[in-house]
C-alpha cells in the first residue's frame, strides 16, 4: 500500500530523515519506535502529505505524494500530535465538519456519527464544546475525526501523549479495535505501547531505520537478550571467568571497584540470573545483589539512546554483542525477517544536535534502572 | 464550490460563537460613534453633506483597523494551535481555505461596518442627505474593507502568531496608505504611481461624496486578488519547507 523510496528530508541544513526505504501492506499495524528528535513526525508528516521529501518518492496505492496528494488524502485520517480540533465546536459539531471536509454525503455523516462516537466513547460529550474537554476526551475526539470517513489509512502521531494510566489502556483497546478496518500507523518513544498494538515495528534513529520487523523476529534475532547488573564480592576468586563460564552470557562489563565490592554487567542470551547466582556461588565469591536491567526490545531501544554512534547499524551491533555470539555461539537466529540498514559512510551519519546520547556510562546504570526488573529471591 | 461554503460556514460560526469577533465589532462601533459625534458634527453649524463626508471618511479608517485586527482570526490562529493540520490532511485545495475564510471575515466585517448605519440616519433628524451618498459611501466602504482583509489574509498566512500577523497586516497597510504622503514629496511621474497605492487617502475620497469611479473599484478587487493568491501560494509552499 505505501511504497517509500531512498526518502530523505532536510530541515534546512538538517537531516530530519535519510534514506528511508520501506514498503508497508495494506491492513498492516506499524509502530515507527524511536526517541524524540528520531525523525517520527516527520515520517508521518511525509506520508500524510503535509510535507514533501527533500529528495525520493513516496507512493500511496499508486499514487505520487508529490503530485497527487489531493488524492492521497482522500485516503487518509490523520491525528497530528496535538488533537486539531475548534475548540468552540460541540463534539458532534466538529465531526459532522471533518466528514464534510472528507467528502461525506449529510446522509453519509448521520449514519456514521453514532458508530465513530461509540467507538471513541465519546457518547457522554457530544454535546459539549470541546473547550471543555479534557485532554484525554481531545486525544479521543482527534481519533474520531480521524477514523470518521473510514480511511484506508490511519495515521497516528503519538496517541498516548499525555494520558494518564487509564486513558492510556482505553486508547490502547480503541487503536486495537480499528485494526483491521485501517490500515494504521502509528510513532510513540512509549516501547510497551508498540509491543501490544503493532504488527511490525520500524525503529528509528537519529533518522534512519536502525531494525525493523515483527515483535517475534525481533525478539527472536537479538531481543532475547537481558543486560543484568551484579554487585560481588570476588575475594581473591576470578568472577570474570566463573561467568563466563555460563554459556548464554555473551559480555561482561567489567564496573567500578569499591571496598572490594565489584559492580559488573552482564549481557546474555535470555534471562540466566539463577545460572549466573549459582556460578558466583559455587566459584566461592559472595553475590551481594543481581538485577535484571531490562529486556528484549528494551535493552536495545535503550541502549540506542546512549549510543555514541550516530550510524544505528553500529548501534545495534554494539548493543547485541553480536561479535561474540556470531564468532561462538551462533548468532542471531537464522531465515529471521530482520534487517538492519546497512552501515552508512560516516560523514553522511553526522551526529545531530536533538539526538544526543544522553550520558556517560556513569549515569546508564541509574537511568535503565528505572526499567529494571527486581531478582525475587 | 462545496468546499468554499463549508470553511465559510465554519468560521462564520466561529465568529458569532467567540468573544473575539465581539470584542472588535464593539471597538468599531464606540469609535464610530465617537467621531461621529465629535469630529463629524462637532460644535459649529455644517452643510449635512459636509457631516456625512467627514463621517465616512472616519469611519473607512476605523473600517481598515477593525479588518487589519480581523487577520489574526484567519490562518495564523488555527497555525500556532494546529487545527491547520486537519484542513491540509483534508482534500480541500488552499485556494479555497483561503477563499472561504476570506468571505466569512467579508461578511461578519459588513454586518460590523453597516451596524454603524443609524449615525448617518441621524443626520436626518436635522438636516438632509440623498440616500445615494450614503450606499454609495458605505459601499465603498465593504470594498475597501474587503481588500484590507485580502491584506491581512496574506499577512496571516506568513505569521506564525496571531499577534505577529496583526502587526505584519499593520505594517503592510500603513505602507500603503503613507504612499499618499511619500508621493507629495516625490516627483512625477512616479508621484502619481506612488499615490495610486493608498487605499482610503486616493481611492476613497471619490466614495466618500458619494461618488463611484471604476479606477477606486478596479484597485480595490486587484488588491484583493493578488492578496488572496499570494495567501494560497504561501500555504502551497508550506509543504516544502
Amino acid at each position: 500500500m505505501i511504497v517509500v523510496d531512498q526518502v530523505t528530508k532536510y530541515y534546512g541544513s538538517h537531516p530530519a530523515v535519510q534514506d528511508l526505504d520501506f514498503r508497508i501492506e495494506e491492513g498492516e499495524c506499524v509502530g515507527f519506535l524511536g526517541l524524540n528528535g528520531a525523525g517520527k513526525t516527520t515520517i508521518l508528516r511525509l506520508l500524510s502529505c503535509l510535507l514533501l521529501p527533500t529528495s525520493g518518492r513516496v507512493t500511496i496505492r499508486g499514487l505520487d505524494a508529490e503530485e497527487q496528494p489531493h488524492e492521497i488524502r482522500k485516503l487518509i485520517g490523520f491525528l497530528p500530535d496535538t488533537p486539531p480540533v475548534y475548540t468552540e465546536m460541540t463534539v458532534a459539531s466538529y465531526l459532522r465538519f471533518a466528514g464534510k471536509l472528507r467528502g461525506m454525503s449529510g446522509a453519509e455523516i448521520k449514519k456514521r456519527l453514532p458508530r465513530v462516537i461509540d467507538t471513541c466513547a465519546l457518547r457522554d460529550v457530544a454535546d459539549q464544546s470541546i473547550g471543555t474537554l479534557s485532554h484525554g476526551y481531545r486525544q479521543r475526539v482527534g481519533i474520531a475525526q480521524a477514523i470518521v470517513h473510514r480511511p484506508a489509512l490511519l495515521i497516528l502521531d503519538e496517541p498516548i501523549q499525555g494520558l494518564d494510566p487509564v486513558q492510556i489502556v482505553e486508547m490502547r483497546e480503541m487503536i486495537k479495535s480499528l485494526r483491521g478496518q485501517h490500515t494504521i500507523l502509528l510513532s510513540t518513544h512509549i516501547l510497551s505501547e508498540i509491543e501490544q498494538t503493532c504488527d511490525r515495528i520500524l525503529m528509528l534513529h537519529r533518522g534512519r531505520i536502525a531494525a525493523q520487523g515483527s515483535e517475534e523476529d525481533l525478539v527472536s534475532s537479538h531481543g532475547d537478550r537481558s543486560l543484568i547488573a551484579l554487585e560481588v564480592r570476588p575475594g581473591d576468586v576470578d568472577v570474570h571467568r566463573a561467568l563466563n563460564a555460563v554459556d548464554e552470557v555473551t559480555d561482561i562489563e567489567p564496573g567500578d571497584q569499591d571496598n572490594g565490592i565489584v559492580n559488573l554487567r552482564v549481557r546474555a542470551r535470555g534471562d540466566v540470573r539463577e545460572a549466573l547466582a549459582r556460578a558466583v556461588v559455587e566459584s566461592g565469591a559472595g553475590l551481594l545483589r543481581m538485577e535484571r536491567l531490562s529486556t528484549g526490545l528494551e535493552a536495545i531501544f535503550v541502549q540506542l539512546s546512549k549510543s555514541e554512534t550516530s550510524d544505528a547499524s553500529a548501534a545495534v551491533d554494539a548493543i547485541l554483542g553480536s561479535k561474540k555470539s556470531a564468532s561462538s555461539k551462533g548468532g542471531p537466529a537464522k531465515g529471521s525477517k530482520v534487517a538492519t540498514e546497512p552501515a552508512k559512510s560516516a560523514e553522511a551519519a553526522k551526529p545531530s544536535e536533538e539526538a544526543k546520547p544522553s550520558g556517560s556510562s556513569s549515569d546508564e546504570s541509574s537511568s535503565s534502572s528505572e526499567t529494571s526488573e527486581k531478582v525475587e529471591s | 464550490m462545496s468546499n468554499i461554503l463549508l470553511i465559510m460556514g465554519r468560521e462564520l460560526g466561529a465568529y458569532m460563537r467567540t468573544p473575539s469577533g465581539y470584542l472588535i465589532a464593539a471597538f468599531a462601533l464606540l469609535l464610530n460613534a465617537l467621531q461621529f459625534n465629535s469630529v463629524a458634527v462637532g460644535d459649529s453649524p455644517q452643510y449635512s453633506a459636509i457631516v456625512l463626508e467627514t463621517f465616512l471618511f472616519n469611519a473607512a479608517f476605523i473600517t481598515e483597523a477593525t479588518a487589519v485586527l480581523f487577520s489574526m482570526r484567519m490562518l495564523a490562529e488555527e497555525r500556532s494551535n494546529g487545527v491547520q493540520t486537519l484542513l491540509f490532511t483534508s482534500p480541500i485545495r488552499e485556494g479555497e481555505i483561503v477563499i472561504g475564510k476570506f468571505l466569512s471575515s467579508l461578511v461578519f466585517l459588513s454586518i460590523v461596518v453597516l451596524l454603524s448605519l443609524y449615525l448617518p440616519a441621524l443626520i436626518f433628524v436635522n438636516g438632509k442627505v440623498s440616500i445615494g451618498h450614503i450606499a454609495g459611501g458605505y459601499g465603498g466602504m465593504i470594498l475597501l474593507g474587503a481588500a484590507i482583509l485580502a491584506v491581512g489574509m496574506l499577512a496571516s498566512a506568513l505569521s506564525p502568531h496571531p499577534f505577529v500577523s496583526v502587526l505584519v497586516a499593520a505594517f503592510f497597510v500603513g505602507i500603503l496608505e503613507l504612499s499618499w504622503f511619500i508621493a507629495r514629496i516625490s516627483d512625477p511621474p512616479l508621484q502619481d504611481v506612488i499615490a495610486h497605492l493608498a487605499p482610503v487617502w486616493k481611492h476613497y475620497t471619490s466614495f466618500r461624496q458619494g461618488l463611484i469611479q471604476l479606477s477606486d473599484i478596479v484597485f480595490y478587487l486587484s488588491m484583493i486578488y493578488i492578496s488572496l493568491l499570494a495567501a494560497t501560494r504561501v500555504l502551497q509552499s508550506q509543504r516544502w519547507r
